[in-house]
């Protein structure tokens, strides 16, 4: 069980890896695309809500820019 | 409460003011010179209405009304300075407010009007400095954080670190917090011992306990602009809570008909792994995806994926319909209502922990006019957001969320 879930993890990093290195550099003045306001990679401010409530709701947190941990989360 | 609302509003009004009175001057820039002066960068007002209905409620042992409205608010206002060094001061100072109502939290105690937690005001300042070296590609900073409530009272602290690379294509974050909290341990009436208070304010009988939760994690976060359409980002958060982690006034019912109050183990650890992409199809459509896997040694395994495409009908003008999907194994300590067993040490009926698996759909409308929403040069942007949640226990809500962004 606990080699399944450590193998997850390593297959998901992997991935990303993998993903990672097959970028192919970027100049400044090619970012018009990648600097549009909707290609940002974090939550939008409007989502900031909908992340606490779901974090209360659901048992799994965190990793997604969101609050993770304080708080007591009990109503 | 008014007088917290009034006083985050004439906040806001004054800033706001007194920013419309600057008049901005263009001037060529002929040399490297940063204005030293503080400098008002944005202010940002988020404001969400959030409601829902189920019939499991943990509070009277996982049956019940589940029946909750929030109303939160979040005020934040960043500021930056330039140092003789050519650094880059930012200072970030957010307040938040939320106000909800419980209808099962009313049911710690029946028999009384109004019980402790019926409902109850939180508000929760912070405050964050970055020191940012644009030289070096690096910046760093420290957050100091509060939260109040009627039965809780927390206290964050935060650091940051980010390292930007020379073609400013990757991206590496680390960002380390501490929450030190305090719980007012507040009991259901019928399993208070003798002498035992009811945690109320206006009940001056008795003493209660109060119990202290401490959380710590690390976030490590690398972004990376794959080609000139897409960029995506690996997120590790490993996070770690002890102290009382169970909720006490939370009723558990066993299969001999007795009750007891929630009981967990008092260390939690906690391991998220995510991935995140945008990716600029075209003109029109941007569409964004995120997935989580969690794993937690309560026995907790989560897949969560998420799913929007930004369409833009204009630079200015985009519907972004999103759909996420949510699915977990479930704590090992979780039975239902009347199904644990008395030989049982940790128990929950808690069905958040439970397994589950959930849906939420909605569409995000964001307004970002170059002369201003409404004609008003300062208010920068606009979003509104509404989602509606499903989980396949029954609980359904329903999310509105209004956020403005002054410059």
């Amino acid at each position: 069980m606990v080699i399944k879930k450590t193998a997850t993890i390593v297959f998901i990093f992997s991935l990303a890896m993998i993903f990672f290195s097959a970028c192919t550099p970027v100049k400044g003045y090619q970012k018009s695309r990648i600097n549009d306001s909707e290609m940002e990679l974090g939550a939008r401010k409007s989502q900031k809500f909908e992340q606490s409530f779901q974090l209360y709701r659901e048992g799994a947190s965190g990793a997604n820019g969101g609050k993770n941990s304080g708080g007591c989360g009990c109503n | 409460m008014k007088k917290v609302y009034s006083a985050v509003l004439a906040m806001y009004l004054g800033i706001l003011s007194s920013h419309a009175q600057v008049t901005t001057k263009s001037v060529e820039d002929t040399t490297n010179y940063q204005s030293r002066k503080l400098k008002l960068d944005e202010i940002n007002i988020v404001s969400a209405y959030y409601h829902q209905d189920g019939n499991n409620s943990a509070v009277t042992g996982g049956v019940g009304t589940e029946k909750l409205s929030d109303f939160a608010n979040t005020f934040d206002i960043q500021l930056s300075k330039y140092d003789r060094k050519s650094r880059k001061n930012a200072f970030h100072f957010e307040v938040g407010v939320d106000h909800y109502t419980s209808a099962s939290s009313d049911k710690i105690d029946p028999n009384s009007i109004s019980s402790a937690s019926m409902q109850d005001t939180r508000v929760y300042p912070s405050l964050n400095w970055t020191r940012t070296n644009e030289k070096l590609g690096t910046a760093f900073g420290f957050t100091g954080s509060y939260s109040h409530e009627y039965d809780y009272q927390s206290f964050g602290a935060g650091f940051n670190y980010t390292k930007i690379s020379s073609n400013k294509n990757r991206e590496f974050d680390f960002k380390g917090q501490a929450f030190l909290d305090t719980w007012k341990v507040i009991l259901p009436v019928e399993l208070r011992p003798p002498g035992y208070g009811s945690g109320s304010e206006e009940d001056s009988r008795g003493n209660v306990d109060y119990r202290p939760r401490n959380s710590f994690s690390g976030t490590f976060s690398l972004s990376q602009v794959i080609n000139t359409r897409l960029q995506a980002l690996i997120m590790i958060e490993p996070a770690w809570q002890q102290g009382l982690l169970a909720t006490r006034y939370q009723r558990d019912y066993f299969t001999d008909g007795s009750v007891r109050v929630e009981n967990l183990p008092d260390n939690r650890y906690k391991l998220p792994v995510a991935f995140r992409s945008s990716y600029f199809l075209d003109d029109h459509y941007i569409i964004r995806s995120f997935y989580r896997y969690y794993i937690d040694n309560w026995g907790m395994q989560a897949h969560t994926a998420e799913i929007e495409i930004a369409i833009k009908f204009s630079a200015f003008l985009s519907v972004s319909p999103f759909y996420r999907y949510h699915n977990q194994s479930g704590v090992r300590y979780f039975e239902p209502y009347g199904q644990h067993k008395t030989s049982d040490t940790y128990y929950t009926s808690d069905y958040d922990l439970s397994k589950l698996t959930s849906n939420f759909m909605g569409a995000n409308l964001r307004l970002s006019p170059p002369k201003g929403v409404f004609g008003l040069q300062q208010f920068n942007s606009l979003e509104l957001r509404y989602g509606h949640y499903i989980r396949s226990t029954g609980l359904n809500s329903d999310i509105v969320t209004l956020a403005m962004k002054f410059k």
